[in-house]
């Protein structure tokens, strides 16, 4: 097919190149803006800090959050919070998107079995999750378990009904189709329902990723040893704000970390699909 | 004529919903006979549709029987009025998908494919995506998936309804042509009369809902071969037209009554 890129870059008007400069232009600009607005708060931070404008020992400070950090790859302790919060946000997403897909699936398979269970789903969607982690840990003790059923409480229910949602949508005429050529509702399933559903799939995956990350926080808040969440909780009980920053500010990198690859996995399905 | 291939006795069907019944089609009976192409006309909305999927065995009529002369051996292929070519896969491999799903994929399969793609002019964009591919050539495709399916009876759910005017010309020429070569026996449900009236021997005219037969008008025109665009010049043309839009006019008067 002929695409716009394909086009001889000789061939290209001015107005095309005037064009492609401007779209250019805008990006660097907004790229340099993003920038300058982050160096800037950090600037008046510090500053601050410096100057007693705040009290650093509630706020931090940038110089402190980079020394603290330093700290933290020496000892080793960096590697082992964040490890631990790393490897129990990845299995409680993997889980979520395993158990939420078999799960959509049976219910799409079975409207009876769908329409019996929806009241059940929709009451246990609504409820705020955190409210069953002190339960989770009676049942299952202070330990990684209960930080990754934490995290999968979280996204569980809501991953289903999108999922199933989406299910549902899929052409009817097209099943149809697949039925005119001898194939059963699982066929349908197979050739039809899933390969259309991948793009919402990836996208479910996205609000997964970063909701599996809020309950292992949460978890790790209530019932852990290690991993970021405790480093927050403790910080927070012995006034180590220095711990708890650094802490938050990890958290924000390895959530910008997840999204961005499930983000890669889209554009990647974009291109090869 | 030689033997018959279906047979519909008194079917009767109705669509049920909670806000109450719908009756689609009364008491339709009609034969169709080995290498026939029949046509099926009436107002939109009549049911016509409904007695392809009732045939096809998608839906069981609620009385009456349909009856096909030799179960075993007698092959079903029905196209819809879209296309609905899936998007993700090749031209090659969606012609592919019945044989796919009934688990007959064989070397003869792949063949038969490769050879109905180059007579009808897919050979090139086999390994295209339908994205890629002109509406009429979309029809063609999936025409080839249905044909895949070596039909002896082939149902047509008004197939060419979604192209623009000359492409349909066009299209039912060729798919025209090709169905009666390959000899099948074949149902046409369509709203355009001049398109049945060029492809059909025999006309069938429902009435407006709950459908029931109205008339069986048989078509002989007078041309050299089988090209249905010559079909359209042929003398007795605008007198099966005439007949035809007396009869499906009627219906719609009265439906607006």
């Amino acid at each position: 097919m002929n695409t716009p890129q394909q086009i001889n870059n000789n061939n290209i008007s001015t107005a095309q190149q005037l064009y492609m400069k401007r779209h250019k232009q805008h990006h660097h600009f907004v790229t340099l803006m993003r920038l300058l607005v982050l160096i800037s708060f950090l600037i008046l931070w510090e500053v601050a800090a410096q100057m007693k404008w705040i009290d650093p020992f509630f706020f931090s400070s940038p110089s402190n959050v980079f020394t603290y950090f330093i700290s933290m790859l020496v000892d080793g302790s960096f590697f082992k919070h964040t490890g631990i919060t790393l490897f129990e946000t990845l299995v409680s997403f993997m889980l979520i998107t395993v158990i939420s897909l078999v799960f959509s699936v049976l219910l799409w398979y079975s409207k009876t079995f769908a329409d019996i269970i929806e009241p059940y789903l929709v009451v246990l969607n609504s409820l705020p999750k955190s409210a069953l982690a002190p339960l989770i840990i009676v049942w299952l003790g202070t330990g990684t378990d209960t930080i990754i059923v934490a995290g999968i409480s979280v996204a569980v229910f809501g991953s289903i009904i999108n999922l199933y949602t989406g299910f549902k949508e899929a052409n009817q005429e097209k099943i149809k189709l697949i039925t005119t050529l001898g194939g059963n509702r699982f066929v349908a399933l197979k050739k039809v329902v899933l390969p259309s559903s991948i793009p919402m799939i990836i996208s479910n995956m996205k609000v997964n990723i970063g909701l599996a990350l809020v309950g292992v926080i949460i978890g790790e808040f209530l019932a852990a040893r290690k991993g970021l969440g405790y480093l927050i909780i403790y910080g927070s009980q012995v006034f180590q704000l220095n711990m708890v920053i650094t802490s938050i500010i990890i958290l924000c990198i390895i959530a910008m970390g997840l999204y961005q690859a499930i983000h890669f996995l889209e554009h990647w399905y974009l291109k090869h699909k | 004529m030689s033997q018959k291939i279906l047979q519909c006795n008194n079917v009767c069907f109705s669509y049920h919903s909670l806000t109450g019944e719908t009756h689609a089609l009364t008491d339709i009976s009609f034969n169709v006979h080995k290498g026939e192409f029949i046509s099926i006309v009436g107002p939109s909305g009549c049911g016509k549709s409904t007695l392809l999927s009732l045939i096809a065995g998608l839906n069981t009529p609620e009385s009456g029987e349909i009856i096909l002369e030799n179960p075993a051996e007698t092959k079903i292929g029905y196209m819809l009025q879209q296309d609905h070519l899936l998007e993700w896969r090749t031209i090659y491999s969606n012609v592919l998908l019945g044989p796919e799903i009934n688990n007959s994929l064989s070397k003869e399969k792949e063949e038969l494919a490769l050879r109905l793609l180059k007579d009808y002019g897919l050979y090139r964009f086999k390994d295209k995506k339908p994205a890629e591919l002109s509406g009429g050539m979309k029809q063609r495709a999936a025409l080839i998936r249905t044909m895949m399916m070596q039909p002896d009876l082939l149902l047509l759910d008004e197939p060419f309804s979604a192209l623009d005017y000359q492409t349909r010309l066009m299209v039912s020429a060729d798919i025209g042509h090709i169905i009666r070569q390959s000899g099948i026996s074949t149902i046409l449900v369509t709203h355009d009369l001049s398109e049945a009236i060029s492809l059909s021997d025999r006309i069938i005219v429902l009435t407006k809902r709950p459908a029931t037969i109205k008339k069986e008008i048989p078509v002989s025109l007078t041309i050299l071969n089988d090209d249905p665009l010559a079909a359209r010049n042929a003398p007795e043309f605008q007198k099966y037209f005439s007949i035809l839009w007396k009869e499906v006019s009627d219906e719609y008067s009265t439906a607006n009554q």
